[in-house]
């Protein structure tokens, strides 16, 4: 992997909080020209770094329900492929949100979204927890998202300066 | 509601013209849906470990009076940054005091050197306290008028014509607000010489110092033989997003920072604990928290100059503060009488340059310490405004 140019850094670190930011606006904020941008994110996408270019959705407030799940898995770790195969068998179900494998008292962290509780946990009992190598899960369904990938969820901003100031 | 009787206030007061931001304020306050370029202040919140030092400190019942000069451990604090920022040594014991933002430090500093009639140089367009505080300190401000084709930097030349025999202090206010103008190295070296051979002290009031976009900000304190005659006035509003806080500080030779803590031990006492204590950790692990705003106010910066551009707004490109100080001579009227205008046709609030000394006539101070979404569109009004007439 070749190191990151400042250019490139910048650039993610600003798509990160918004993907929308057209070249030629992100060029301005850059000082640099939007040829440069254009390249430096095309690269990014053919080298992978840059994966999609999803939307921020609070579905609390659109009334339709959704129900997110974060299920603790023990697995046994195969011969030759660690966790790798089991991660994968658990990441190929389209309804899986995430799959980390995570240091401490479980293997690996799967992020669920389903439409119904009863949907969450008919895919834990029928298709997580009956594969071969997985030990146990915990299930935890999250009741309030109070922050997410850095934005805050329960606010809006509001400018509480005064109009004008020396 | 009983009526003003002039007589019984003070002439130096009641001769004293309101700053033009407070009368532009009055307007731009009936307006309720306008949209403003016109804060002196970040757009950010005060960094959450920041504020989370000032409650804690809340919390352990620390609601006590400090010494006079401010926390110890504060003012050790701003002698290592001093140290780390610019080279420069002070004694935390002698050369400190922390005050109640950096305005107070202008004007103890004013107060404690100024006899009746001792001239002080004022380059303007600049923040609008030196004038009146050099005034009340019985000093006669003396007004550099600064230009638009030296990027509004305060050249040698300027500088000499305006010395006299009663001149005592430079106010050297850079990074500036409302122009965005810097000193660099090369422009301070080229007015250090003439400070020292007439024996001038210097204000140099750097407030914006940690928003500088082309290499880093140098203090004139740093040069060889100034520290000895600069008092740098500095403080927490503008790097930290603190301006609430009220807290500055003011560093310089002790004699003179002794003569200044007099007076703030009688008028103020000490600056806020709980903003002390919040400074501590602002100056401890706070330096990534500036390099964050820095760099989103530069992106801002481009962006705005870019709109300026495109819409034919001649305009310098300034390298501090959050300010860009374009000229609108070309329209025909005045700064305050287009800042009225733009007010009431398409409700955007920008500060006439006017309000920063008589020379900022012909300008507007716009701050782009706002979010791109309101920068865009307050900038659009202005594009559409001006195009209407040419």
């Amino acid at each position: 992997m070749n190191t990151m140019n400042t250019l490139k850094e910048k650039i993610l670190a600003m798509i990160e909080k918004n993907s929308r930011i057209g070249t030629k606006d992100l060029a301005v904020f850059l000082g640099t020209d939007e040829l440069e941008v254009a390249q430096a994110l095309t690269e990014m996408e053919e080298a992978g770094i840059i994966c999609g270019y999803h939307t921020m959705i609070d579905w609390d407030r659109t009334g339709i329900e959704k129900v997110t799940a974060l299920i603790e898995v023990r697995v046994t770790p195969q011969r030759g492929k660690g966790f790798d195969d089991i991660a994968e068998r658990i990441y190929k179900y389209p309804e899986v949100n995430s799959v980390y494998l995570i240091s401490g008292g479980y293997d690996l962290l799967v992020t669920l979204e389903g439409k119904t509780l009863r949907e969450v946990s008919s895919f834990v009992t029928n298709k997580l927890s009956t594969l071969d190598t997985v030990i146990s899960t915990a299930t935890h369904f999250i009741l309030r998202k109070y922050k997410d990938h850095g934005t805050i969820m329960t606010r809006k901003y509001e400018d509480q300066r005064e109009i004008v100031s020396p | 509601m009983q009526e003003s009787r002039n007589e019984v206030l003070s002439d130096k007061v009641v001769n004293m013209k309101p700053s033009g931001i407070r009368k532009f304020f009055d307007i731009v306050s009936e307006m309720k849906d306008a949209i403003s370029l016109g804060v002196g202040e970040p757009d950010f919140d005060t960094p959450w470990h920041i504020r989370d030092e000032g409650i804690y400190s809340l919390e352990k019942g620390r609601t006590f009076y400090t010494s006079n000069a401010g926390l110890k451990e504060l003012r050790e604090e701003i002698c290592a940054y001093m140290h780390r920022s610019q080279g420069l040594r002070y004694d935390p014991l002698k050369e400190v005091l922390i005050t109640v933002g950096g305005s107070e430090g202008i004007d103890l500093m004013f107060r404690a050197m100024l006899n009746d009639g001792d001239e002080v140089l004022i380059p303007q367009p600049s923040y609008v306290s030196y004038e009146p505080c050099a005034l009340l300190a019985n000093g006669k401000p003396v007004i550099i008028p600064l230009k638009n084709e030296n990027q509004f930097r305060l050249t040698p030349q300027e500088l000499e014509a305006a010395i006299t025999p009663r001149s005592k202090i430079l106010v050297l206010p850079y990074p500036n607000n409302p122009t965005g103008a810097i000193m660099e190295k090369k422009d301070l070296e080229a007015i250090a010489q003439i400070i020292i051979d007439h024996d001038l002290y210097v204000l140099s009031d750097e407030i914006y110092g940690e928003l500088t976009y082309t290499g880093s900000h140098v203090s004139i304190a740093s040069l060889p033989g100034m520290q000895e005659r600069t008092i740098v006035i500095n403080g927490f509003s503008k790097a930290y997003a603190m301006t609430g806080w009220r807290l500055g500080y003011a560093c310089g030779p002790a004699f003179l920072i002794a003569q200044m803590t007099k007076i703030h031990q009688y008028a103020i006492m000490c600056a806020p604990t709980t903003s002390q204590y919040a400074a501590v950790e602002a100056l401890r692990n706070g330096d990534e928290d500036v390099m964050m705003m820095r760099e989103s106010y530069n992106q801002r910066r481009r962006f705005v100059l870019q709109k300026l551009g495109e819409m034919g707004l001649p305009c310098f490109e300034p390298m501090g503060a959050f300010y860009v100080f374009p000229c609108i001579e070309e329209f025909g009227m005045g700064s305050e009488e287009f800042a009225q205008k733009l007010l009431e046709e398409e409700k955007v609030a920008i500060v006439p340059g006017t309000a920063f000394g008589d020379c900022g006539e012909g300008f507007l101070r716009i701050s782009y310490a706002y979010s791109i979404e309101n920068l865009r569109e307050a900038l659009g009004r202005l594009r559409r405004f001006v195009q209407k007439r040419r």
